[in-house]
């Protein structure tokens, strides 16, 4: 940065809150993350991480608290603060009436950028976002998963420091979202902070070096994926099927397994830090699950155990 | 295309192995550069994507003049230059044709024709259907540089349209003065005074419930008959003759008639047709761009 007091977060957000009328969607939370950190916000949908999202951005203004990107507060500074940005909407929005790669050259021209820099930038993002072969094409004529890669390299035609990312791999299939994580960790790797929502266990695990979980406006808990399975869950779950009539009785049998216990209406989950050892106990009551799985907690533990929902409806 | 803001000189040669080409500006400049050409860059998306489908607007823009003036100029023209012993009103030059008398009127309702269809269903794409109004507001755009942009397209479009309708009028001997050609400006400013409000009106709508189509029927449909159009103003009823007088399309098509053929009427009027018409506009800009700024969010 020119600036030469260069501020030590480049997003800082103090009791940060957005109320529409009496709804509080954004309720009080503070974060701050430093240069080139993959920041994420967990949480189910509604939980406010778009709306922070959109603060951060410079679209939408907080109905209280402090906000700064790279020092600038985005309700004085909005051109400055956006021209740091690289921004991927939840919504795809590019415009289906141009060309693939005439979506690129547009879009750096609100960046003031010259020809003389965009042609040749539009062609190493195509060629990043694996569309070389697309350039000419219609964008309605490309599939969900090469409109996301169309959006991303659109996000950084300006070259940005700070790329926003809401929901990146929603509505993707598997192969799609490896391609896009791909992507986004080389970003990462060079140096570029990314602050992305998602409600996918797996995306934030992959993803992000710390993050926070967010329920209903609010912030639950805060530190790197590891750290938070560690703190709000065992190492290890064990995962039993009784059947749909079953999983509700069965609990008072189950009763002194594991360190804790949590039934939903598909499954039993026993948390245990040694799962094996846990369904031998079982198997040595007499209880006879139709199927039973070891896995290693994840942040949907963390999340169930936080709020006592998941974060997948 | 060229820069003309890139100082000159200037190469590109930093590149980053993951990153690629960096960018020739910082954020702060890229922000200065938005703040003053922000309207001028929106501008050039508009037309790139009017360059899109730039074979339906070339077809709109001869065909449109060539069916009316010929249903006017060969068909109704004929009809009413026959029967007609009230002769319309020439101005110095005496009485003249119908299709004289009616090209100005033609020309303006082409500009609202297009006006009306680039400020409502555009609008409401960028609002609503593809949400395209959403990534240029992620940029260091401000939505009145979005509202200033589409306006600058439009009016790009309009001239076209007008331009190119007024050919078509030389050729069939719509025009007699020297003075006909400013019907291009006087007809695509009656696009700008009913469009920009029109765009307000779409700029505020949330659900689509048919709207637009009611807006043509009800409020198109009923300026274009009742402005003065096929027949002077003063041949209509003291009790409908209000909507020839709210409408753009009357104030530009008197205006039209004076450069067009010397129609004459005092001066005042005219400055009030000048007036009402920039009025449109104003008002119309001014709700376009608070609609702009509420539901974009800045």
């Amino acid at each position: 940065m020119h600036n030469s007091t260069a501020p030590e977060f480049v997003i800082s957000a103090s009791n940060l809150t957005k109320k529409y009328g009496d709804f509080v969607a954004v309720d009080g939370i503070s974060f701050d993350v430093p240069p080139g950190e993959a920041f994420g916000l967990l949480g189910p949908n509604g939980a406010g991480k778009s709306t922070t999202m959109k603060m951060i951005g410079g679209v939408s203004q907080r109905t209280g608290g402090d906000l700064t990107i790279m020092g600038l507060d985005p309700e004085q500074h909005g051109p400055e603060v956006r021209a740091h940005l690289g921004v991927v909407p939840q919504q795809d929005n590019l415009d289906e009436e141009l060309k693939v790669r005439d979506n690129l050259l547009v879009y750096g021209r609100y960046f003031g950028l010259p020809m003389s820099y965009l042609q040749p930038k539009a062609d190493e993002l195509l060629e990043f976002a694996q569309l070389s072969d697309k350039g000419k094409a219609r964008v309605d004529a490309l599939s969900g998963g090469m409109k996301r890669r169309l959006t991303i390299a659109r996000s950084l035609i300006n070259d940005p420091k700070i790329l926003l990312l809401d929901e990146p791999t929603t509505g993707l299939d598997p192969q799609a979202r490896h391609i896009l994580w791909d992507r986004l960790f080389r970003l990462k790797e060079a140096g570029v902070t990314l602050i992305l929502t998602t409600h996918y266990m797996d995306e934030a695990e992959q993803l992000c070096d710390r993050l926070i979980v967010v329920d209903k406006g609010r912030i639950m808990a805060e530190g790197s994926p590891a750290a938070l399975i560690r703190e709000h869950s065992t190492r290890e779950v064990l995962e039993l099927r009784f059947g749909s009539d079953r999983n509700a009785t069965v609990g008072a049998e189950l009763e002194g397994i594991g360190e804790r216990l949590e039934t939903l209406p598909d499954r039993v989950l026993i948390y245990a830090h040694d799962g094996e050892a846990a369904l031998e106990q079982i198997t040595a009551r007499g209880l006879r699950p139709i199927t039973s799985l070891v896995r290693r907690s994840s942040l949907e533990d963390v999340f169930l155990r936080l709020t006592g929902r998941s974060l997948v409806d | 295309m060229t820069d003309h803001h890139a100082p000159s000189g200037a190469k590109i040669v930093d590149r980053h192995p993951v990153l690629g080409l960096r960018s020739p500006l910082t954020p702060a400049e890229s922000a200065a550069k938005a703040r003053k050409f922000g309207s001028i860059y929106y501008a050039e998306h508009w037309l790139r994507k009017l360059k899109g489908y730039g074979w339906t607007v070339v077809m709109t823009s001869v065909g449109t003049p060539l069916v009316y003036l010929f249903a006017m100029g060969v068909g109704l023209a004929t009809l009413v230059d026959a029967n007609s012993n009230a002769s319309l009103d020439g101005g110095s030059a005496g009485p003249v044709s119908y299709l004289v008398f009616v090209a100005p009127a033609l020309l303006a309702t082409a500009a609202i024709m297009v006006a009306s269809e680039e400020n409502t269903y555009s609008v409401m794409d960028g609002f609503k259907w593809h949400r395209t109004y959403y990534g240029p507001n992620a940029s260091p755009l401000s939505s009145a540089q979005l509202v200033n942009g589409h306006v600058v397209g439009v009016s790009v479009r309009l001239l076209m349209t007008t331009g190119i309708y007024f050919l078509f009028l030389l050729l069939f001997g719509a025009v007699q003065e020297g003075t006909g050609w400013i019907m291009i400006f006087s007809a695509a400013l009656a696009g700008l005074a009913f469009g920009l409000p029109l765009m307000a009106y779409a700029a505020s709508i949330v659900e689509d419930k048919g709207q637009f189509a009611m807006v043509q029927r009800f409020v198109v449909m009923p300026l274009f008959l009742f402005s003065g159009t096929f027949f002077p103003l003063d041949a209509m009823p003291l009790a409908v003759r209000w909507i020839g007088w709210i409408s753009p399309l009357w104030h530009s098509t008197e205006l039209g008639r004076i450069v067009s053929y010397g129609y004459s009427e005092p001066g005042v009027l005219t400055v009030v047709h000048v007036l009402y018409l920039l009025l449109l506009c104003a008002v119309g800009l001014y709700f376009a761009r608070r609609n702009y700024v509420r539901r974009l969010g800045k």
